[in-house]
């Protein structure tokens, strides 16, 4: 029995005698095609996805979309202006709430703490927030921010998304402080600079792209969610105030609530708004993937 | 490797001039990033209290029972948590039937199948999968799959179950609409892969490949080699990987919300709609009020509770991964 199907280059030279019973190779046939089928398959999902959004979302991107505010019930026409720019808003607002955060605590948790038994209760304890619900976060936010002001904000928003992106950072700065060998730092203590000079000037420099990275994939995070907007900075057809007190627009939550509307020009919108954000993420998460790759 | 702890001894030799605003810097810098560390648990804390303190009133209206009822009456103000506990449970244990053997399959054609080159976009791609928002696989499930879903195989099945024992109960839906809790399991089980993969084979990278020689060196086949060798030796990690993906199946709201129904009844069959945990208060919550808002806020907390678990000990297995 000479096969040479199955013989791959990284698996044993092939056996020139056939000692393989029949059973352990269909065996083996079987799961192979079921991996391949199988990962084949998860691909298949993500392209009908992305496939469906060009579809049903390319005619209703126009200029409109980008110049108009979002529709009231059963007016005609109107775009997402004003949910595009509060998303801007709110995502912003969480990134400028949780870099300062995430960063320094990352690097606490590198610098200072390192196998400290409280640093490695915080490492756990973040890690957990990393795969918290977010709606429980929303939640969260609405209790502390929402009642006792009585009333949906931009700013409760931010929060929201803020703390959605702190495990995110917090986890990336501290695996990139990490990586960055002892004797940098050694070097700059030498030279007399304080552990906080070594930090920011030294540590914190030789790890910038990772660090940025980070951040980038907190941005990817919080872009596209919607259950902890819901609850906090909900959503309006109108221009937001500038003080974002009140409802801020956001694309999320006008999604949400335009998908299944029985008008057909918000439904068209909530294409159009799918796929604007849903290629500004991947976007996004490819161009933090090319940083790490590169800074390797 | 004690550089920065031996540091703060050092002499500050020829900078004595300097020294003064240095040090508070030093000091300030420390103490911020301390506090900032500190907050993290702040947070969890706060979470956790916020949650009890905003669902208590609803505790203590109905003691035990709210856990246990199965009437959720917002005119009568009867509210009962199980229905929303069992679509949570059932949705997440669907998503892990059909989500788990494909991300096991994928970590094992990445990691010992996939050619060399073609190695990295598939793990792009499956990353991806983890990147494109919920609310979107909601609108794919909702406008694409439920209707094909519908079709091809709710009424079908119904046809062929109905009036068998047993079948003829979890499988038949009354009213063959795509939606329900089955299509929920359905779409979060695509939405928990990537996570699950990418850890198993960030696990399975890991083992020596010493290990997988020698066994194929006595001439085991790949898959005697993945089933003997590698996942016995991945195994309590797998595991945790897969905590990871309940983790997220049980708490996942948007895509849940669009596809699952939002029936407050509870239905026998997996084909009927029903509700989750988080699919209620995403639906219900801003027009709720008083004993309402308060159960709601209290079905976040038994959420709560249940994830902290699950996440607990799916860290606990995995323990330190490299994960974004």
């Amino acid at each position: 029995m000479t096969t040479s199907t199955s013989a791959s280059p990284r698996e044993l030279p092939h056996v020139p005698w056939g000692r393989v019973r029949q059973g352990r190779r269909s065996a083996d046939r079987a799961m192979k095609l079921i991996a391949t089928g199988f990962t084949f398959c998860a691909i298949f999902v993500l392209f009908w996805i992305l496939g469906m959004l060009v579809v049903k979302g390319i005619g209703g991107l126009s200029l409109a979309t980008f110049t108009q505010v979002t529709p009231g019930p059963g007016s005609e026409g109107g775009g997402l202006a004003n949910a595009i720019v509060g998303s801007f808003v709110l995502t912003f607002l969480g990134i400028a709430v949780a870099t300062p955060i995430g960063v320094l605590a990352g690097t606490w948790l590198a610098e200072y703490g390192r196998k400290s038994q409280l640093a490695n209760l915080i490492r756990f304890i973040n890690d957990i927030l990393l795969s918290a619900p977010s709606i429980l976060i929303g939640l969260f936010v609405y209790v502390i921010l929402v009642e006792p002001f009585r009333g949906y904000s931009g700013w409760a928003g931010g929060v929201a998304l803020g703390i959605i992106a702190i495990p995110v950072i917090v986890r990336t700065t501290e695996d990139m402080l990490n990586l960055v060998p002892s004797p940098l730092r050694e070097a700059g203590a030498a030279l007399g600079a304080p552990p906080a000079v070594v930090i920011t000037s030294v540590t914190w420099r030789a790890a910038k792209a990772g660090m940025v990275t980070g951040i980038l994939l907190a941005l990817a995070r919080i872009a596209g969610e919607t259950a902890p907007l819901i609850f906090t900075a909900l959503n309006n057809n109108f221009w937001f105030s500038p003080s974002l007190v009140g409802g801020v627009s956001n694309l999320p939550v006008t999604i949400y609530q335009f998908a299944s509307a029985p008008y057909e020009n918000w439904q068209q919108l909530a294409w159009a708004g799918s796929l604007i954000i849903t290629m500004s993420i991947l976007v996004l998460s490819i161009v933090a993937r090319r940083i790490v790759a590169g800074g390797k | 490797m004690t550089a920065a702890t031996d540091m703060t001894s050092l002499p500050a030799g020829g900078m004595v001039t300097r020294r003064a605003p240095k040090a508070g810097f030093d000091r300030l810098f420390r103490t911020a990033s301390f506090t900032a560390a500190l907050l993290v648990l702040v947070l969890l804390a706060g979470i956790m209290v916020s949650m009890v303190v905003g669902g208590w009133p609803a505790f203590r209206e109905f003691g035990f029972g709210f856990i246990t009822s199965t009437v959720w009456d917002t005119q009568n103000e009867q509210y009962g948590a199980w229905p929303a506990i069992v679509g949570t449970l059932s949705t997440a244990l669907i998503a892990l039937v059909i989500g788990v053997p494909l991300s096991l399959g994928i970590a094992v054609y990445l990691t010992q199948l996939a050619p060399a080159w073609f190695k990295k976009p598939v793990s792009t791609a499956i990353e991806l999968l983890a990147a494109v928002p919920s609310i979107i696989y909601g609108m794919w499930g909702l406008f694409v799959f439920v209707p094909l879903f519908a079709q091809y195989v709710q009424i079908p099945v119904s046809n062929v179950v109905e009036g068998m024992p047993i079948l003829g109960t979890v499988l038949y839906s009354r009213s063959p609409s795509g939606l329900g809790i089955f299509t929920a399991g359905f779409i979060l089980a695509f939405m928990i892969v990537p996570f699950i993969a990418s850890i198993t084979r960030d696990m399975l990278e890991q083992i020596p490949s010493v290990l997988r020689e020698s066994a194929y060196g006595i001439g085991a086949t790949t898959w005697e080699v993945v089933r003997h060798v590698l996942v016995p030796q991945a195994g309590v990690s797998i595991i945790g990987a897969i905590m990871l993906g309940l983790g997220r199946a049980l708490g996942e709201t948007m895509a849940v919300t669009f596809v699952v129904g939002n029936a407050n009844r509870l239905s026998a069959s997996i084909l009927d709609p029903g509700s989750t945990i988080a699919s209620r208060i995403a639906n219900e919550f801003n027009e709720a009020m008083g004993l309402q808002l308060n159960s709601l806020i209290a079905l976040g907390c038994i959420l709560f509770f249940v994830t902290f678990v699950v996440l607990c000990i799916a860290r606990l297995l995995v323990s330190r991964v490299k994960r974004y």
